[in-house]
């Protein structure tokens, strides 16, 4: 172990060394920082939202500034927090870690992702302020896309450029996993996480050049006024969709499976028991990487596809939900006979499995081509993605930060200000959204600035909206609680000991408190799996584990 | 339809296949419950029996076991092939419209819908007999729309430069919502209609109502089209100011225009202002009425100019 005071945030100082660094422990922080911005610029956004919709008619702004704040809700939350969040924050922090490795393959390109992704961020944020509005929704569809203002053009540009940073993120991925794994550690020991992170890069490093081709067609028809998308000079509206989906669809899973890698280790970690069917996760991660590209038509079953095509982009969706639903019935196995510690991280792996599996099932609902029909662009797609996207994706994420939080920090955080602070955002997050599941049903559309036209007919329109809305603020003070006791963590928190949750994985069996800047003095040799908790005498062989007070 | 009304789930149902919708929805619904109460209680259970006991808790190892870990791929795969399967039927039924339907013409433009029936009749509203099928044959004249019709379980995205079809067949008299569910710009949410569903009889009767006769002076006709054709959503006729100028007063009065010049308002400026309204804009105003008016014919134009001098 290394002396107190050198470990990596210690190691150097300076801002120069913290922008300059190529240490994937601190890139991981660079990546913290700003996504942390830019999910509070997300959730200004989406608070604004709703607020305009708490009542009907006019509330607190117009229609034009109103699909505008739902145009950057959704392109700040989708391609500047939860595209990059997991893979970028903990993908980098945790993975080159728990394969015993010194650093990522190619630490220079990882320094250069976090910059050509603030690039992207600032030439997204920059467009809208300088510029003036983009309101096309993130999905950008033509012919509306390429009659509005010239933002929409650096909006595209950022998305391309932003699409790089995480093309660089998951090929460093790949190679370090393939090359860098530390003596011992077999593709069978390999901790879950890392097979998520793994199967992810092959989605990115495939799916996102589309995007980007995507984006530069539009920007070749803007400019150079050939007909592509656009009907008006001979292009065709619905190729745009199926070249947005070829890309988006997968990005699905760019942003969920780091977060059921995230899930599998809390589940293993804190019920202290084997992840229940390891091969079936790890290959299952793998399985929904590749079906996960040829499912995209099933954003467009009434977009004007054949119907021959939307056939069959419901039979393969379905496929999908299979190796979703092995994983699901595994985490909750995994308890089973094991030591089960009610610990923050495990309260949001367990909100996780509520909220995903709510997502999921709604999924296939909107997956069977009839009912999808009635279902399609109204509040019940919006409350399915939110329950998928951050019930699962971003609730992994704030699992995985309390779980990594002493490792990066060296500190521990108030564990009755977490528990307080989940419970928040579990009732906060169910109020917003499954009012919307409800709304949907009875045919509320997406993307309306008013309501007050409708409730002749659906009178309870109004209540639903309120009830979400209230919701959402106390979903906003559960994330800001967590904030809030984060920095207080920093500040004044508890020192936190090497291994404080008893896991068994390298990253707090073989490094310090925190970890050196070259994370390990000798190369670990592996002998055991990632959740071989009875052969882990050395964690466990004495009586002192620090790891659960009742 | 108080029943209908007071349900939790979807909207009271009117069409011939909107019953097979709502069984299948009920259906996933139902499973889709009893498996998450099922995952749920399981985890519940699960958290509390195994909960920690001592620090030093070490685990009692779980030999895998193949059997359950088959039925998890197993179950599910059949659960899926049953839903695919049967929304793949219904969808089937909703997609291809009887050989006898009725054809309607549906244009959506920003912000507006325009249904033209086979005798020449236009409207704002989708008028629709009761137990005929009826298919719409749509198409854009500027960005995507969809048509959405929640009674009757029927929503299709229409597209410019191509037409794209839906059917149903309504089984009550009653008037429902239609709304556009693709966003469409600014003022996307206000791009509401409604479906009046008429007796076989009450149809063939608004139609006749609507078919102006052949003695309409052209002012008359104006009026006829100043409802059919949308124009009624911008342009008021008491002086309230909308997304355009309000016809009142609006003949013969002098105009100024966002470049600087001026004009009154005569026949031809009129005739301009709706066949290239791109041309000149009145201050206070943005370029935002569609094309579409380009394309009327010359005695529709007449119409509309003695139906705007006149008023």
């Amino acid at each position: 172990m290394s002396a107190p005071g050198q470990n990596y945030l210690t190691a150097s100082k300076g801002i120069r060394s913290w922008l300059l660094t190529t240490d994937h422990k601190r890139i991981g922080i660079l990546y913290a920082v700003s996504v942390a911005l830019f999910f509070l610029l997300g959730g200004i956004f989406a608070v604004l939202v709703r607020t305009e919709l708490a009542a009907p008619g006019e509330t607190i702004m117009g229609q034009d500034s109103y699909n505008q704040a739902f145009t950057l809700h959704g392109v700040v939350m989708v391609f500047l927090v939860i595209i990059p969040a997991i893979p970028g924050i903990l993908g980098n922090f945790v993975l080159p870690i728990q394969i015993g490795a010194k650093d990522v393959a190619f630490p220079r390109l990882n320094l250069f992702s976090w910059y050509i992704f603030m690039l992207g961020a600032l030439l997204a944020l920059s467009g809208w302020l300088i510029i003036g509005k983009v309101d096309t929704g993130w999905t950008f569809y033509t012919p509306y896309s390429s009659e509005g203002t010239n933002s929409v053009l650096w909006l595209t540009t950022a998305v391309f450029v932003a699409g790089f940073a995480s093309i660089f993120t998951g090929l460093n991925f790949i190679v370090t996993v393939h090359k860098m794994r530390a003596p011992g550690m077999t593709w069978n020991r390999l901790p879950l996480f890392v097979w998520a992170i793994y199967a992810t890069g092959i989605v990115q490093v495939l799916a996102t050049p589309v995007i980007g081709i995507t984006m530069v067609l539009l920007f070749l028809e803007r400019l150079l006024q050939i007909g592509i998308f656009d009907p008006a000079l001979g292009g065709d509206p619905v190729l745009f969709q199926h070249f947005f989906w070829f890309y988006s669809h997968p990005a699905v899973y760019i942003m969920i499976l780091p977060a059921m890698g995230i899930i599998s280790d809390l589940m293993g970690t804190f019920s202290r028991q084997q992840v229940s069917g390891y091969t079936f996760i790890a290959l299952s991660s793998v399985a929904i990487a590749f079906l996960g590209f040829l499912v995209w038509g099933h954003h467009m079953f009434v977009a004007g596809q054949s119907a021959i095509s939307s056939i069959i982009f419901s039979m393969l969706t379905f496929l999908i939900g299979i190796p979703t639903g092995i994983k699901v019935f595994n985490w909750v196995a995994t308890m089973y006979k094991g030591s089960v510690s009610l610990k923050t991280p495990m309260i949001y792996a367990l909100m996780f499995l509520f909220l995903f599996t709510i997502g999921g099932l709604t999924g296939i609902m909107i997956g069977v081509l009839a009912v999808d029909v009635h279902l399609h662009d109204t509040y019940f797609i919006v409350a399915h993605f939110h329950y998928v996207m951050m019930g699962g994706a971003l609730i992994g994420l704030i699992g995985g930060l309390h779980y990594w939080w002493p490792k990066i920090t060296g500190r521990l955080y108030n564990e009755t200000a977490g528990r307080i602070a989940a419970v928040l955002v579990f009732v906060g997050f169910n109020l917003t959204f499954f009012t919307q599941f409800i709304m949907g049903s009875r045919g509320m559309p997406r993307r309306y600035h008013d309501y007050a036209g409708l409730l002749e007919q659906y009178p309870e329109f109004a209540a639903y909206n309120m009830v979400s809305t209230v919701g959402s603020y106390i979903l906003a003070i559960g994330l800001l609680m967590i904030l809030v006791y984060a920095v207080h963590s920093l500040l004044r928190g508890k020192r936190a000991t090497a291994n404080p949750w008893g896991a068994v994985t390298l990253e707090w069996t073989h490094t310090g408190v925190v970890p050196d800047a070259h994370n390990f003095h000798h190369v670990p040799l592996v002998t055991r799996g990632p959740y071989d908790f009875h052969l882990a005498d050395d964690v466990f062989g004495s009586a002192a584990d620090d790891g659960d007070k009742p | 339809m108080m029943e209908d009304k007071q349900a939790l789930w979807l909207p009271e149902a009117a069409s011939t296949y909107a019953g097979s919708v709502d069984s299948l929805f009920y259906f996933i619904l139902v499973t889709s419950v009893i498996l998450f109460v099922g995952v749920v209680t399981t985890m519940v259970v699960f958290a509390w029996r195994f909960r920690r006991r001592s620090a030093a808790d070490r685990p009692v190892p779980v030999k895998e076991n193949k059997v359950i870990e088959a039925s998890w791929i197993l179950v599910p795969f059949i659960l899926v092939t049953i839903v695919f399967i049967w929304g793949f039927r219904v969808f089937i039924t909703m997609s291809v419209a009887p050989p006898n339907a009725m054809e309607i013409t549906v244009r959506a433009q920003k912000w507006s819908w325009l249904f033209e029936y086979p005798e020449g009749v236009r409207s704002n509203a989708l008028h629709v007999p009761v137990g005929r099928p009826v298919k719409l044959k749509m198409s854009s004249a500027d960005v995507l729309h969809s048509l959405y019709i929640p009674a009757f379980r029927t929503k299709q995205d229409v597209i410019p430069g191509r037409y794209t079809y839906a059917w149903f067949e309504a089984t009550r008299q009653d008037t429902f919502p239609l709304m556009c569910t693709e966003y469409c710009g600014q003022q996307h949410s206000t791009m509401l209609s409604s479906v009046v569903v008429h007796s076989q009889d009450g149809f063939e009767a608004w139609l006749q109502e609507s078919q102006l006769g052949t003695d309409a002076s052209p002012a008359e006709r104006g009026e006829a089209l100043y409802t059919q054709l949308g124009c009624l959503a911008c342009h008021s006729l008491d002086g309230t100011p909308g997304i355009g100028p309000s016809f009142e007063g609006l003949a013969a009065t002098e105009r100024a225009f966002t470049d600087g010049t001026r004009a009154v308002a005569d026949d031809n400026y009129l005739r301009e202002a709706i066949v290239a309204p791109a041309v000149r804009i009145v201050e206070g105003y943005d370029a935002l009425m569609p094309a579409t008016y380009a394309t009327l014919e010359p005695e529709e134009v007449d119409a509309l100019v003695a139906f705007i001098q006149e008023h």
